[in-house]
């Protein structure tokens, strides 16, 4: 039996491997159809053809794409992401600084939204069908339904426009104090839990409801235990399984998120440096952008399948 | 057992109330439809026009909701945003569950290596992460309108794929699946005449929330920069452009948002609402 589940593990990470390929295949090559010759666009219009020969040839850009492809793969497996076209300097001295401030606002948001969202969802449980669950399911609907610069453009409009309390825009080189960190941090933060929390709340709340539907609960109902005893004794422990499935896979939302409220923040990280990159067309940086992004959001969901397989019990 | 007739008995006690919700969803719906169809009829202002002499102006009467950073009326630019809006998200949704419906349903009738390798193919594609995909893809080829509608399909068909293989799958496995192969049908019969009338109901309520998650990924890409260019202009577009107006609290900034919000919710407050016969229909 032990065999079956490490031999499940292995097929899922293995597909995950699998996944990556294909999934890097996609970038580059959706990357490599930008309309416009690179080194056309390096050298300006006034370029002789000569010039733009030589550069071609400097660059290896008459190689043929699936070869270009296999030179970059290898690159990224030595940490070698390329030069920026725009301004010349190593991707990766451009990512490090930005990676750092992406996940210091990811980890802030997920240890709010986590023990918010599990709260949350297995209270409208436990009190299921009552005014407080149907306030919390009517609330998480909307939150999903708009887009997340309605929440963050409705957070400045409240918290800096109307109330005065914090700045509009992001600058994390003037943290001096935790006071600063509150201002600057508070509604980047603020927008993205919504989010995060909204999904979260709802996967919780099915995945207790799941297990309050079954027998054994029924048994605990019928021996006269309190409804909050059921939950936490009965129905939790089964539903831990698809509790973390959902943690994990809400939280690969996180990676959406980002793209949009670092942009209206303004705030210095991976997605601001990718969506600024996009609109120069600085190719080597789209694609390392692209790739952390989907190694992340790939990490997570295996992470959420390896968790519901080895939360199985038949399986174990 | 018992718990099966206490959920029905809830969704009986709730039922009216439901229906109440699902159809003042279905007004909303049909009002943004009507706009976006009869658009240049009803606006009360050219969208180009410059009918203010102030910038952000605040709603007055002549003005409902305000002017825009040019002092172009909104309102009308917001009903005409709704043709862009919910023009290009229907094209994408249509494209999308079609392809991948028909091709979810063929791969779990054929099986086998076709099945496992498209399917294997598309979960790839699956776990790109929307945004980022629609941001590499729009970088690559453009935003004008039809290459939005065709990113916007291409992202959503994995997603489609997936959902009517999981209940074609279940399906192909019924007797009178059996007795139409020995009886010697072929796959498009098959997929289209027994497959698809038993799975249709919960295919039509993917289909809206798949329209939900494009208007959503639309708006985000125009309100990048990335999607609908000027002089056109869709609601997230509308939001970018009057970006500027958040500090003075324009109403400018608002009613695009809110405009998007009004569609959304209602599409899935509907879903929500919809009679569990047609939404479960087929889903055993």
């Amino acid at each position: 039996m032990k065999k079956q589940v490490s031999f499940l593990v292995v097929r899922r990470l293995l597909i995950a491997l699998i996944t990556l390929v294909i999934v890097s295949f996609a970038v580059f090559f959706a990357t490599a159809l930008l309309p416009g010759d690179t080194a056309t666009i390096l050298l300006g219009q006034s370029a002789t053809p000569e010039a733009v020969e030589g550069l071609r040839k400097a660059m290896h850009l008459n190689d043929p794409a699936i070869i270009r492809f296999l030179k970059w793969m290898a690159g990224l497996f030595q940490s070698d992401f390329g030069t920026s076209y725009a301004n010349n300097v190593p991707v990766a001295t451009l990512i490090r600084g930005r990676f750092v401030n992406t996940m210091k606002l990811a980890g802030l948001t997920a240890s709010i939204a986590v023990p918010l969202a599990l709260t949350l969802g297995i209270t409208a449980a436990i009190w299921r069908g009552t005014l407080y669950d149907r306030i919390v399911t009517v609330g998480t609907i909307g939150i999903i339904s708009v887009p997340e610069f309605m929440i963050a453009t409705l957070a400045v409009l409240l918290f800096a426009v109307y109330l005065k309390w914090l700045p509009a825009l992001s600058l994390t080189n003037e943290v001096k104090s935790v006071h600063d960190l509150v201002r600057i941090y508070a509604m980047p933060v603020m927008t993205l839990t919504f989010g995060v929390s909204a999904q979260m709340i709802r996967m919780t709340r099915a995945a207790v409801v799941e297990t309050l539907n079954t027998p054994y609960v029924e048994m605990a109902l019928l021996k006269g235990a309190s409804r909050p005893r059921i939950v936490l004794r009965h129905a939790l422990p089964n539903a831990l399984g698809p509790i973390v499935n959902a943690v994990a896979l809400s939280l690969s939302y996180l990676l959406g998120g980002v793209i949009i409220v670092e942009t209206v923040f303004n705030y210095p990280g991976v997605a601001k440096l990718m969506v600024d990159a996009v609109s120069t067309r600085d190719l080597p940086l789209i694609q390392t952008c692209a790739m952390i992004f989907c190694l992340g959001y790939l990490a997570l969901i295996t992470a959420a399948d390896i968790v519901a397989v080895l939360s199985n019990p038949r399986l174990r | 057992m018992t718990d099966s007739t206490s959920t029905e008995r809830l969704g009986m006690r709730l039922g009216y109330r439901f229906n109440l919700v699902g159809m003042s969803a279905v007004g909303i719906i049909l009002l943004w439809t009507g706009i976006a169809l009869f658009a240049p009829r009803i606006i009360p202002h050219s969208v180009g026009e410059i009918v203010d002499t102030d910038y952000f102006g605040p709603m007055s009467r002549d003005l409902w909701f305000g002017s825009d950073y040019l002092g172009r009326d909104i309102f009308s630019r917001i009903l005409m945003g709704a043709r862009y809006t919910l023009g290009i998200s229907l094209a994408a949704v249509t494209i999308a569950c079609f392809s991948g419906v028909a091709l979810g349903m063929t791969a779990a009738v054929a099986g086998g290596w076709y099945d496992s390798m498209l399917s294997r193919f598309l979960d790839a594609l699956n776990s790109i992460p929307s945004k980022l995909f629609g941001l590499v893809v729009v970088a690559a080829v453009g935003s004008s309108i039809p290459a939005l509608i065709g990113t916007l399909s291409v992202i959503y068909t994995p997603g489609a794929y997936r959902f009517a293989r999981a209940l074609a799958v279940n399906v192909n496995t019924m007797d009178f699946i059996v007795v139409a192969r020995i009886r010697g049908e072929r796959l498009p019969y098959l997929i289209a005449s027994e497959i698809l009338p038993n799975i249709l109901g919960p295919v039509l309520a993917d289909l809206g929330l798949r329209f939900v998650f494009i208007v959503l990924l639309l708006s985000g890409l125009s309100f990048l920069g990335l999607g609908v260019q000027p002089p056109y202009a869709d609601w997230g577009a509308l939001v970018r452009e009057n970006i500027a107006g958040l500090p003075f609290g324009a109403p400018a900034v608002i009613f695009p948002s809110l405009a998007i919000a009004s569609l959304t919710i209602s599409v899935n407050l509907l879903i929500d609402n919809l009679p569990r016969r047609i939404r479960d229909r087929g889903a055993e």
